[in-house]
């Protein structure tokens, strides 16, 4: 089958989107920026195939076995992808602990680490066995690191302490995260069957499924790292045009779009076929982008998801209008000390965030009639609220789109320049 | 390495340049009066008529910043006490004078006799005179220049600049030289720059071709040096913009496109209107984001700081003192909006730009106040999309390559898809 591919290679995450001939959407991959960018678009890539053959396998598998199924198998793929992860860094983290000085302390090292890693794995198969395993991030270097610390802190003692491990650990999760592993659908499709324990009729269709020759007839890279892809020219789009396409795509009326993103804010105008008519980005600073609010979250020790939650139980909003990321800090311990509330002073950024978008919106040409929010941020229903209720105070009412999607709309536009570009 | 191919008339500026610094340097034991004054609309022939050399501070920063010493010169101000907000030239150049006054071409520049201050649509300018006389202790002279608010000079203006010409600055120049007001020699002068005007707008001009064989916005940066500094109303002048003139339309005649520092620019995919001063600390790096992508300037605005020629204004040796009045008074920076938005007009619609871009820079007032406006204005009455990138003159600090050259991309692929897309482009 003939697909189409676009790259988005993002400050925080790198996605990817795999299209049919038809324009559907197969298959989305996501995975965090490294330093090495492109491994982080490799794996994107593969990740947004494994998913494109899943797709495909849904309505065979379906058919076969019922609906559960499939899910069962996607969960036990998972699973044979984290094992092999954890194997590469149990063995980084075996092989430093194998160096520390004085030797003595090798011993204990090892074990300690051994010990963590067999926790770490009946977790795993824990988790698989739930039927509702709670929800966790999608990047390993986020579900390995998390339980190894949790465990470390645990199993960690006198001879092998907390923070030997976790320096252990830090030695090493980078370099597994640069080094390119086997995770594509074949690397692990046979496992996951014999995993799962599906039925003959099962694995007759994803036999199939697999043979299927899905072959990528262009590929179009976007974002940030766009010319470290090993691309030719023509096929790096700048991801202006991308998150344009991408946001009339996912909402074909769509006229003004704004995407923040990690260290970009993008106000952008686009025509009734996507095609951008103009924008304004943020060229000189990055105060008010995403990595302002992951700053604030570090400082007051909260996951990054739960900053709009708290924010919205605020019922006095604190006015805040500095949005430089290196003051909020002080900023925030300023007005913790004179007594606001925390969800006041979140909402107080949260607008903060928003009317500095709002100014690059109106530099751009205002807010037209449907307004698409795409960006990791568009994940926040505080930002939302505050947007919503800014716009409409400044422009009148407006139909808001945002996408669950979101975060893949600038990939999204990109395969579809890749879809446009073999026509 | 092969050497970068480069014009003839880029190594005669270059000459004219070095011995200029040279007679500078010399100053203080040849006795050649100096007097410093700002760019645009200034007064050469006169100050020249006199037999004093002129010092450009602007002039003298953009440069130092083309030859990576401004970030050191600005520091150097910051430390004295001026704050990051103030205008980066007023930095440079303060800096440089603490630093022992050493030129961009690496001689000493002596002590002003005299500065002539006009603050042609620039009130820093002000400031920075104010600063340098309490740096140099010597006499100023300030020409009060009325904004060009309603678009035009009335009769009364233009007579109340010659008066201050005539009755404040003339004995002010003849005190400072001890030589008399010479108007023979400034008539022989005004001529000489109009000889150099007319060839200077038959090379702007040559933009309008296809091919242009110009780059009018960071070539043009170098034809208008001399002219808006020490050499228009000089000999030297006129012989530099006749062989400028004769190697454009040479070029012109080959249909080959201007020297970029990333070679011949002969494919150019972009012809582009840009409006705001360029960056000088990153000029070349600045300037291959535009060759790059095929990108040719067709007009700037830039081109026209120092002084408008390209509709119609010569120096006219008939009136001396009325012709300088018009020239200060109808530099770009002295002119309101509308008058702006209609030269960027004129310019979008006559060399045939498929895109108009500002360079919108935080140190300058004169030029960014109400930019965006202009964007909008100019986008409406030619159709032709604009857009709007940001750094600094000669502050290094605002100018972020990776997120100009990203616009810049953007911009380029937006005019491209929507030339595919038929719309007007």
């Amino acid at each position: 089958m003939k697909c189409f591919v676009g790259i988005d290679l993002g400050s925080t995450t790198t996605k990817a989107v795999v299209l049919d001939e038809g324009g559907e959407v197969l298959g989305r991959g996501i995975t965090n920026s490294r330093s090495n960018y492109d491994l982080a678009a490799e794996l994107a890539r593969t990740e947004a195939f494994v998913s494109a053959r899943f797709r495909i396998l849904e309505r065979e598998v379906e058919r076969a076995a019922g609906k559960d199924t499939l899910s069962r198998l996607l969960f036990a793929f998972r699973l044979e992808q984290m094992l092999v992860q954890l194997a590469s860094l149990e063995a980084r983290i075996l092989e430093e602990a194998g160096k520390l000085e004085p030797p003595s302390r090798r011993q204990t090292a090892r074990d300690a680490v051994l010990a963590v890693f067999g926790r770490i794995r009946c977790e795993e198969e824990a988790r698989f066995a739930d039927p509702n395993p709670p929800a966790r991030s999608d990047f390993f270097r986020d579900a390995a690191g998390s339980a190894y610390a949790r465990l470390a802190a645990e199993i960690g003692g006198r001879e092998a302490s907390f923070e030997l491990l976790v320096g252990l650990y830090d030695k090493c999760i980078v370099k597994v995260e640069n080094e390119p592993l086997d995770l594509g659908f074949r690397d692990h499709i046979g496992k996951a069957l014999a995993r799962s324990g599906a039925s003959g009729a099962v694995r007759a269709a994803v036999e199939a499924a697999s043979d299927a020759e899905l072959s990528a007839a262009a590929t179009v890279g976007t974002g940030y790292g766009r010319a470290r892809l090993p691309f030719p020219k023509e096929q790096i789009r700048s991801e202006i045009l991308c998150h344009g396409l991408g946001a009339h795509i996912l909402f074909p009326g769509t006229r003004t779009v704004l995407d923040i993103g990690g260290q970009d804010t993008k106000a952008i105008q686009v025509d009734a076929a996507g095609i951008v008519t103009s924008f304004q980005m943020n060229d000189r600073c990055a105060a008010g982008c995403g990595r302002y609010l992951g700053y604030i979250a570090d400082e007051m020790n909260m996951g990054l998801h739960e900053l709009g939650p708290l924010a919205l139980a605020s019922r006095r909003p604190v006015r805040i209008s500095s949005t430089c990321t290196v003051f909020a800090g002080a900023e925030l311990r300023e007005r913790l000390s004179l007594g606001e509330k925390r969800e006041d002073i979140l909402a107080g950024l949260h607008r903060a965030v928003i009317l500095r978008a709002l100014s690059l919106l109106a530099r751009s040409g205002g807010i037209e009639d449907e307004f698409t929010f795409t960006g990791g941020v568009a994940r926040n229903p505080a930002a939302v609220r505050a947007l919503q209720g800014l716009v409409a105070e400044n422009y009148g009412p407006r139909r808001l789109n945002i996408s669950a999607d979101s975060i893949y709309t600038g990939a999204l536009g990109a395969a579809h320049f890749a879809r446009r570009s073999a026509a | 390495m092969t050497e970068p191919e480069k014009d003839r008339s880029m190594e005669l500026q270059k000459e004219m340049l070095a011995e200029h610094f040279r007679r500078l340097e010399a100053a203080p034991e040849t006795g050649e009066p100096v007097v410093y004054t700002f760019v645009p609309g200034n007064l050469t022939e006169l100050v020249r008529s006199f037999g004093a050399l002129p010092v450009l501070p602007e002039i003298n920063a953009l440069q130092s910043a083309m030859r990576g010493r401004s970030q050191a010169y600005i520091a150097a101000a910051e430390k004295a006490g001026h704050s990051e907000d103030v205008c980066s030239y007023v930095k440079c150049d303060i800096g440089m004078a603490k630093a022992g006054n050493i030129g961009p071409t690496g001689t000493r520049l002596p002590k002003p006799d005299l500065l002539l201050l006009s603050y042609t649509g620039c009130y820093t300018f002000m400031k920075w005179f104010e600063l340098l006389r309490e740096e140099y202790d010597c006499p100023i002279v300030f020409l009060q220049i009325p904004y060009q608010g309603e678009g035009r000079q009335t009769p009364e203006q233009r007579a109340y600049v010659a008066r201050q010409i005539r009755e404040t600055l003339v004995p002010a120049l003849e005190k400072v030289t001890g030589r008399p007001y010479d108007e023979e020699r400034l008539r022989e002068s005004l001529a000489l720059s109009a000889r150099a005007e007319d060839d200077l707008v038959a090379v702007l001009q040559s933009a309008k071709r296809t091919p242009s064989p110009i780059d009018a916005y960071f070539g043009a940066v170098y034809y208008v040096g001399p002219i808006f500094s020490a050499f228009r109303g000089t000999a030297e002048g006129a012989a530099y913009y006749r062989a400028l003139r004769e190697e454009v339309e040479e070029r012109a005649a080959r249909g080959e496109g201007p020297v970029t520092p990333s070679g011949r620019l002969d494919r150019q995919k972009y012809r582009l209107v840009v409006e705001g001063p360029p960056n000088w600390t990153h000029f070349r790096d600045f300037w291959r984001m535009f060759a790059d992508e095929e990108a040719v300037v067709v007009a700037s605005t830039y081109s026209k700081v120092g002084g408008t020629y390209d509709f119609g204004f010569r120096h006219d040796a008939a009136d001396p003192l009325g012709t300088l009045a018009d020239y200060c008074s109808g530099c770009y920076t002295n002119r309101n909006l509308p008058s702006r938005v209609a030269m960027l007009e004129s310019y979008v619609k006559e060399y045939g730009a498929d895109g108009f871009l500002i360079h919108s820079v935080k140190s300058c007032n004169s030029f960014s106040a109400g930019q965006l406006p202009m964007l909008r204005e100019v986008e409406r009455r030619t159709g032709v999309p604009g857009a709007f990138i940001e750094s600094d003159l000669v502050d290094a600090r605002y100018f972020s390559a990776a997120n100009l050259k990203n616009r810049l991309e953007s911009y380029f692929q937006m005019l491209e898809a929507r030339r595919g897309a038929g719309a007007p482009a």
